[in-house]
């Protein structure tokens, strides 16, 4: 570690020139300062801290590698808003003042981590090692192995609170998305921009310009960081384009849709009370130029992974952009040109570097540097952080001393995206990396040194290229751009991937898989690189092996003697970057996820302290407990009594109402129901059945014939949506030659049953209208008033009492539901809720989707007689199927226990008494269950094999899961008023 | 996945419902027996390639569209109403 003093004295002159505000934060407890403009990463090496972490399996100290979204070591937690956020990548994180981050997978400290002891025990550690250690006893697995093995390896600890940030969604449309802002994107957007189309240009840094920011040439004379951010000014100031910094595309989707994830407030230096921490973008675009710039790659050598050694093109961001220099005795190793540049940055800014290694024959000599030709560096000395390596030139060794060792391999095109839509990429052997196939996302040109074109000039021109291509496909004209001098010289790159020699050499940083993890794996018959990359986990740690997956590639075909094309890669999968779960589900979570519907009569539910029970999306009240009731069966079994012997009111709006108009609508509703519609006579309902073309039951509910060409029809309140599609598919898709149009209505109209032989008297008295049983008989319908409210009446019954349903326009629901409620009150009456509901159907044997479950027909359910055979409807040929007709089948019945004290079980299965209670034996299953007051015993629905010609038997009701068995009766299911006199009267 | 749907124009797929092979709308008349319509309810070739489809766009226009879907690719070929499709297939039939 160097001392803090004099490194800062040493950066007085390169501090950042733009944004020169000192801000403070704390790393692990410890304050140290940084400026905005900082990231996280760049402002813990101002400081001097280079250990950040320690690795996931094998405990070892990491520091800063790159300077991107690549990084696989720099990962720390960040506290933010009482929440612990792990695995940020430090590079990544634009720093603010008092932001508040920790070291993570370390214990006590990061500078002593007890489990450090892994480092040492790794030659039981490598591939395959959980697989083949932890397998006996079985048992020890989840109860032992797995939560120790859970606690040591790993890296940020999930906060235990729930996730408080504030997350938002968001859409964008455009014709061309240019992903990324460097010299390809920025000339791309250009070209595209001065035609007038709509273009984004988005980039994941907070600053635009990419590779511009970190280096020294100019570009037409300008300092290319300071060209960027003019080219940068320009676009956004024009009205057609959108700059988008901060915003990371993570995944490409059918028909030109990627989803990106802009940081708004997350570790932001400007966040904003009012803003959220992130918007998740969904973009359409029609077409797009995907200039996401390279990678550079490291070399495989023993001991590269100790802190201190770092990429050289991080080496020149830090230096370049950051003004911090990451050591003061730099040696840099690498295989190509760029390798060399970083030597010159490092010069003219007066850091001492010692030595300059290249692994090509030629290398021409540097003044002020040692320089190693045909040479590569072997192993490094720590112990925590870097202070020596050893060179190889030939057979002669030479050791030196250093703090910081930059490297570079190459540069890695990121062609992530391409990937994402199945195609993989291609091995070029000219430049040594993989390309994207042309066009392997539909309407997606690469460009830039994504594409292999690695010149500053050629990649500004490659990016002017591709947008024109996509121009002409747009067929939109576009302009001569010119492209500006700057650099143009190859980097000259010859491939090494891994340096040979004895010891651990890592590969994947994040995931510590090394050089003898990919051996082991090879030895074991892991050849194909789909294989490998699972026993080894080789990539798959959360930076996707970014900076090693090709490397591991290189490492593999030089293990198989395969070249790498025949090797193969892995895919990418979305997301580029890792993505907070909550962030993908933004405007989803909480109570956003389900919305809730309430009724009319919500208020009123509420204000009697009904508890709610869900519907669906419904919430309805459940029971009105009064005064002195301390169980719900209390209130149930008063309103059961309440509506049985005077009159009860009961919101059933929720009810699909779906209204049917149009010359044809009898047609229609003659295909849709099993039952003859169009025989009904104006101001009649009639009950209907509506099946599946399968031939099963869909959906019971009745039609009221309300004008000649006029229908309204119920369906039940789990289907609603159901039928009014399957209206649509029958109008639209069958029969479109049906004049009639359908439209659900259910929220338009509040509708009330009013149920008990005291609920004529209370219609009469609210309606304008004289309702009588003449004028107004079971099953049909009237047009009414209630004061100057006009409503629908209808005489229907879910109860099995005297009642009536009334509708009025939603507005005046709770005006309504009051009025009925204060006059059943005067009536002995009152509301009921859900559970007396479902007891008054029981009682009379009327069937809910417990019954109709999908795989009901109805036979099963004893209306085979509702099927008009004289005419088509759908579902009918297929109810005739035989296993549809077999009376083997399960068909509904009552349920009484023999003892009238037991208790029915909903769900439980029916035996025969004397056989096991086992799948073999078993004669069907309850679906309904209730006590009925009004038969003062436990009573049920079932669907029994056979079940209609078995009223009267004795079978055992047996429930495994709730420890029950009980003798039962089946019975006819309508256990009151079964000749319906009541509903009549 | 994006459609564009007769009425409302390209919209996302999340605004849709998908029902299943375009042979819905081949219902068989009711007299032509068991077997046809076992046919029709339940046999589905399982196309690699250019599948007629059924959509709803439920969260939209609530039109029904036949749509044209390469299913190696999602690319969508074309998009019109079952009504319309429905309409000509009659028109042929006689």
């Amino acid at each position: 570690m160097q001392s803090l003093k004099g490194q800062r004295m040493k950066l007085k002159n390169l501090e950042p020139t733009n944004n020169s505000k000192k801000i403070y934060f704390t790393f692990d407890d410890k304050k140290y300062f940084g400026y905005l403009g900082d990231t996280l990463a760049s402002a813990l090496l101002r400081n001097g801290v280079k250990i950040i972490g320690r690795s996931f399996k094998y405990h070892r100290p990491r520091g800063v590698l790159t300077a991107g979204s690549e990084e696989p070591n720099a990962l720390v937690s960040i506290l933010r808003n009482g929440q612990i956020n792990p695995n940020i990548k430090a590079t990544e994180v634009e720093l603010y003042d008092n932001l508040i981050s920790t070291s993570q997978n370390r214990w006590p400290s990061l500078k002593f981590d007890f489990l450090r002891i892994n480092d040492f025990l790794s030659p039981f550690l490598g591939a395959g090692f959980y697989y083949k250690t932890f397998m006996w006893p079985k048992s020890f697995w989840e109860k032992l192995y797995e939560p120790v093995i859970r606690s040591a390896a790993g890296l940020g600890k999930l906060s235990p609170v729930a996730d408080n940030s504030v997350y938002e969604k968001a859409f964008a449309f455009c014709d061309v998305l240019i992903i990324g802002a460097g010299p390809a994107g920025l000339l791309a957007a250009k070209t595209a921009a001065i035609t007038g189309i709509q273009v984004i240009l988005a980039d994941e840094d907070f600053v635009g310009g990419g590779r511009l920011n970190s280096e020294t040439f100019k570009i037409d004379g300008q300092e290319c960081s300071q060209w960027a951010q003019n080219e940068l000014l320009k676009l956004r100031e024009m009205p057609n384009v959108r700059v988008m910094t901060r915003t990371t595309i993570l995944g490409v989707y059918d028909g030109g849709t990627y989803s990106a994830l802009e940081k708004v407030g997350e570790y932001s230096s400007e966040a904003i009370d009012h803003l959220p921490d992130s918007i998740f973008w969904r973009i359409v675009s029609k077409k797009t130029v995907l200039c996401s710039g390279s990678i550079e790659r490291p070399i495989v050598f023993k001991n590269n992974d100790r802190p201190g050694i770092m990429m050289a093109s991080a080496v020149r961001t830090f230096l370049n952009r950051f003004g911090v220099i990451p050591g003061k005795k730099i040696i840099v190793f690498g295989n190509n040109d760029d390798a060399r540049r970083t030597v010159f940055d490092l010069q003219s800014k007066g850091v001492e570097v010692i030595a300059y290694v290249d692994s090509r024959d030629k290398v021409e000599k540097i003044k002020n540097t040692r320089c190693f030709a045909n040479s590569v560096i072997v192993n490094t000395n720590g112990p925590m952080t870097l202070s020596a390596v050893t060179i190889r030139t030939g057979n002669t060794i030479t050791k030196l001393k250093c703090d910081c060792l930059a490297i570079s391999g190459g540069w890695n095109p990121s062609i992530h995206l391409t990937s994402h839509m199945n195609n993989k990429p291609i091995w070029n052997e000219t430049i040594n990396c993989f390309l994207s196939r042309p066009r392997a996302v539909p309407n997606m040109e690469v460009a830039g040194s994504a594409n292999g074109v690695f010149s500053t000039k050629m990649a500004m021109t490659s990016g002017v290229f591709r947008a024109r291509e996509i121009l002409k496909e747009l067929g939109v004209k576009f302009q001569n751009i010119r492209v500006p001098e700057t650099e143009n010289e190859d980097y000259n790159c010859e491939p090494l991937w891994q340096v040979d020699g004895k010891g651990r050499a890592w590969l994947d940083f994040q995931n510590d898989v090394t050089v003898k993890d990919l051996k082991q794996s090879q030895k074991e018959n892991m050849t194909s690189v789909e294989h490998m990359k699972r026993y080894t986990t080789q990539g798959m740690a959360t930076d996707q092996g970014k900076n090693s997956n090709v490397n591991a590639i290189g490492v593999m075909a030089e293990l198989t003697g395969q070249t790498i094309s025949l090797t193969g890669t892995t895919t990418f999968r979305p997301p580029f970057s890792p993505v907070a779960i909550g962030a993908l589900g933004a405007g989803g979570d909480g109570k956003r996820f389900a919305p809730i519907r309430k009724t009319t009569s919500h208020n009123f539910n509420e204000e009697r302290g009904s508890p709610n029970i869900e519907a669906g999306l419904w919430m309805r009240p459940n029971w009105f407990p009064k005064q002195g009731e301390l169980h719900w069966r209390e209130s149930c079994d008063r309103e059961v009594n309440m509506v049985r012997n005077f009159v009860g009111i009961c919101d059933v709006s929720t009810l699909g109402k779906i209204d049917v108009q149009g010359p044809d609508s009898a047609i229609l509703l003659d295909f849709v129901y099993t039952n003859k519609i169009s025989s009904l006579m104006l101001g009649k309902i009639r009950y209907g059945l509506m099946l599946r073309e399968d031939g099963h039951v869909m959906d019971d509910g009745t039609c009221a014939r309300i004008g000649q060409q006029h229908y309204i029809i119920t369906t039940t309140t789990a289907a609603a949506g159901q039928v009014i599609r399957h209206l649509e598919f029958v109008l639209q898709v069958l029969r479109p030659d049906i004049d009639a149009q359908v439209i659900s209505v259910t929220e338009q109209w509040a509708q009330f049953a009013i149920a008990g032989p005291k609920a004529r008297k209370l219609v009469d008295k609210i309606c304008e209208q004289e309702i009588s049983n003449a004028q107004m008989p079971f099953m049909s319908f009237l047009e009414v008033n209630v004061g100057e409210v006009a409503a629908r009446l209808f005489r229907i019954s879910f109860s099995g009492e005297h009642a009536y349903e009334i509708s009025v326009a939603a507005s005046y629901g709770d005006a309504m539901m009051r009025l009925l409620v204060s006059e059943a009150e005067l009536l002995e009456g009152g509301p009921y809720g859900m559970e007396a509901l479902n007891v008054l159907r029981i009682e009379k044997g009327f069937i809910t989707h417990a019954e109709i479950d999908g795989r009901a027909t109805a036979q099963d359910i004893g209306m085979k007689k509702m099927i008009n055979e004289g005419k088509d409807c759908i579902g009918q040929v297929s109810s005739l199927r035989p296993g549809l007709v077999d009376l083997e089948r399960e068909q509904l019945v009552g349920i009484k226990p023999i003892n009238k004290e037991d208790v029915i079980l909903a769900g439980a299965h029916v035996y025969p008494v004397d056989k096991n209670p086992k799948r073999i034996n078993d004669q069907g299953h309850i679906t309904s269950v209730c006590y009925s007051p009004t038969l003062n015993t436990s009573i049920a629905l079932a669907l029994i094999k056979n079940g209609h010609k078995r009223h009267g038997e004795t079978l055992k009701m047996v429930d495994h899961l709730r420890n029950s068995e009980i003798l039962v009766e089946l019975t006819s299911p309508i256990f009151f008023d079964s000749t319906g006199s009541r509903v009549r009267g | 996945m994006r459609i564009i749907c007769p009425i409302c124009g390209e919209r996302d797929l999340r605004e849709f419902h998908y029902e299943g092979s375009s042979k819905l709308i081949d219902r068989p008349d009711a007299g032509a027996g068991l077997a046809a319509f076992h046919d029709y309810v339940y046999i589905r070739d399982n196309i690699a390639g250019i599948n007629e489809e059924l959509w709803s766009h439920e969260y939209g226009c609530r039109g029904w569209l036949l749509v044209s879907r390469d299913t190696n690719t999602h690319e969508i070929m074309s998009t019109e109403l079952a009504r319309d499709a429905k309409f000509k297939r009659s028109e042929n039939e006689t």
